[in-house]
C-alpha cells in the first residue's frame, strides 16, 4: 500500500527521479549475484539494502581508522607478548603457538565488540535502522559481516606473520589460516547477541566479555585444535573444520535474528 | 486513492497506557487521526510526550491499548508500517562521519525510496545547507546538522510523520522552513504527529490537540 500525494496538489519543487538511474543500481546488484541464488525482485531489493548498510559502515571505519587498527595492534601486540615471556625454546613455542593465537583473536574480537552497534545507539541511527521497515536481521547481518572485514579479516591476514615467532611449519600455518577465517566470523556473528543485548547498559563492556567469553570456548577449542592436530597428522583435521564450518552455518542462521530481538528489547 | 483514505482514519489509538518504571505516564488514551490533520502533543516536562511518541511509532511496547494502522494492529503490520512512518526523534539520526548527502542516501535506500543524487542535492538546497553537501555532518554546527536530519522530510515518501521537539535548535529561517513542511505534508493529505511547545499554523487541514496532564506522583 502506497501513499500518493492527491494529483491537484503540486509535489514540491524537486527535479524528477531518474529511472534509468534506479535501473541502472539495480542491474549492479544483479551482476555480483551469483548464479544460483534467486534473481526475483525481492532478493534484489534486499541485497541492495544489505550492501547499503555493509557499505555504510566499512566507509565509517575508513574514515576512523583508528577503531579497527587498536584491535589488530592489540592482536599482534599479545601473540608477541608470550615468546618474550616464556623463552625462546622452540618445542615450548610451537606447542603454545596455536592456543595464544587464538586467545589472542577472541580477545581482539571481543574489544570490538562493544562499538557494533553502541555509535549506532549514541547518534540515533539504531533507531532510524529499527524503524527503517527492513528486516532488521538482514540490517544486523550486515553490521556483522562489516565487523568481520574490519576486525576479523585482518586478523586471518596477519597470522603467518605472527606464528613466525612460534616456528610452526608451514602446513600448520595454512591450517592456522583457514580455521581463523572459519572461526573469526562466528565470534562476530556471537558477539553480536551479547553487543546487542548489554547495549545502553552501565559497565556494559565487562558484562559483555562475562556474557560472551563462555560461549566462545567451542570455537577456541576446535580452532586451536585443529592447529595441533594438523603437526601430527594432516588427515585428522577434516572433523575440526566440519565442526567449525556447522559453527559458522549454525551462526549465519540463528545469531542474526537473535541480536535483532535483543536489540528491539534493548531499544525499549 | 485521495478520496478514500480521508474517509477513513490513519491511525486509531485506544486505550493506550504506558508506564516507566514505576510511574505511570498516561492511562486509557484513545484518539483517532485521519488524514490532513496535525495532532499538537502538549505537556510538562516528564508528561510523557517522548514515551506515547516512541510507542506510536512501535520503538516501545505499550503496557496495554491497541495502535491501528489503517484498522490494522501495528504489532501485526511490523515492517509495513514502518515503512509508512518517518520517525524523528531527540537524537537526529546521522553519522558524524558521513556528509549529508550520504547520510541521505542510506536514509533512503533503507526506505527503499530510489532518490537521484540531484534530488538529495536540491534537498539540501531547500532546507539551506547548499555548499554544505560533502562536509561531514561532524563539521556542521548542531542546528545544520538537524537541517541535514530535516532535509530527509523532504526526500520521504511516508504519509505519517512522528516529530519529537522538531523545532529546538533551528534558527527563526529553519523553523518558518519547517512550518512550511509541515503545513504542505498535512495539506497533500498526510498526516503529522508532533511534540511542540510553540504554536503551530496550517494552511489547510485541521489541527488536534491533546495534552498529556502526567500522572499524579504517588
Amino acid at each position: 500500500m502506497r501513499f500518493a500525494y492527491p494529483p491537484q496538489v503540486p509535489r514540491r519543487n524537486l527535479s524528477r527521479r531518474l529511472e534509468t538511474n534506479a535501473r541502472a543500481r539495480t542491474s549492479y546488484c544483479a551482476r555480483l549475484t551469483p548464479y544460483f541464488v534467486p534473481r526475483t525482485p525481492y532478493f534484489f531489493k534486499m541485497l541492495k539494502v544489505f550492501l547499503c548498510v555493509l557499505q555504510r559502515d566499512l566507509t565509517l571505519a575508513l574514515r576512523r581508522r583508528t577503531d579497527v587498527l587498536t584491535t589488530l595492534f592489540f592482536f599482534v601486540i599479545v601473540v608477541s607478548l608470550f615468546p618474550l615471556g616464556v623463552g625462546s625454546e622452540r618445542e615450548l613455542l610451537r606447542m603454545l603457538g596455536p592456543g595464544v593465537v587464538w586467545v589472542a583473536a577472541l580477545l581482539a574480537s571481543m574489544l570490538a565488540l562493544e562499538r557494533l552497534f553502541a555509535a549506532d545507539y549514541d547518534d540515533g541511527t539504531l533507531e532510524q535502522l529499527l524503524l527503517a521497515g527492513q528486516p532488521l536481521s538482514l540490517l544486523v547481518l550486515a553490521k556483522i559481516v562489516a565487523h568481520w572485514l574490519l576486525t576479523g579479516l585482518p586478523l586471518v591476514v596477519i597470522a603467518p606473520i605472527m606464528a613466525m615467532q612460534y616456528s610452526l611449519e608451514p602446513i600448520a600455518v595454512w591450517v592456522m589460516m583457514l580455521a581463523l577465517a572459519l572461526g573469526t566470523p562466528v565470534l562476530s556473528l556471537l558477539g553480536a547477541i551479547g553487543a546487542a543485548l548489554t547495549l545502553g547498559l552501565r559497565g556494559g563492556g565487562i558484562l559483555l566479555s562475562l556474557l560472551i567469553l563462555p560461549l566462545y570456548i567451542p570455537v577456541l577449542v576446535y580452532g586451536a585444535g585443529a592447529v595441533s592436530v594438523s603437526v601430527i597428522e594432516i588427515a585428522d583435521t577434516q572433523p575440526y573444520f566440519a565442526l567449525l564450518g556447522a559453527f559458522l552455518l549454525g551462526g549465519l542462521v540463528l545469531a542474526p535474528p537473535a541480536a535483532a530481538a535483543a536489540l528491539r528489547i534493548s531499544m525499549e | 486513492m485521495p478520496t478514500d483514505s480521508n474517509a477513513k482514519p490513519m491511525l486509531e489509538v485506544a486505550d493506550l497506557s504506558c508506564r516507566r518504571g514505576d510511574r505511570t505516564l498516561f492511562t486509557a488514551l484513545s484518539f483517532t487521526l485521519p488524514a490532513q490533520t496535525l495532532l499538537h502533543v502538549r505537556g510538562r516536562n516528564g508528561s510523557g510526550k517522548t514515551t506515547l511518541l516512541r510507542a506510536l511509532c512501535g520503538l516501545l511496547r505499550p503496557d496495554a491499548g491497541s495502535i491501528r494502522w489503517r484498522g490494522e494492529p501495528i504489532t501485526e503490520l511490523a515492517d509495513d508500517f514502518n515503512r509508512e512512518v518517518l520517525y524523528f526523534g531527540h537524537l537526529n539520526g546521522i553519522k558524524a562521519d558521513l556528509t549529508g548527502q550520504e547520510n541521505l542516501r542510506v536514509a533512503a535506500t533503507l526506505d527503499q525510496d530510489p532518490v537521484a543524487d540531484t534530488e538529495i542535492t536540491a534537498a539540501l538546497a531547500h532546507i539551506g545547507l547548499a555548499g554544505f553537501e560533502d562536509l561531514p555532518t561532524r563539521m556542521l554546527s548542531q542546528g545544520q546538522k538537524k537541517r541535514v536530519a530535516l532535509a530527509r522530510l523532504i526526500l520521504s515518501k511516508a504519509p505519517l510523520w512522528i516529530l519529537d521537539e522538531p523545532f529546538t535548535a533551528l534558527d527563526t529561517d529553519a523553523v518558518a522552513l519547517l512550518e512550511a513542511l509541515i503545513a504542505d505534508h498535512v495539506a497533500a493529505g498526510g498526516a503529522v504527529i508532533l511534540t511542540t511547545h510553540q504554536e503551530v499554523q496550517l494552511t489547510r487541514g485541521e489541527i488536534q490537540r491533546l495534552t498529556l496532564e502526567g500522572a499524579p506522583t504517588q
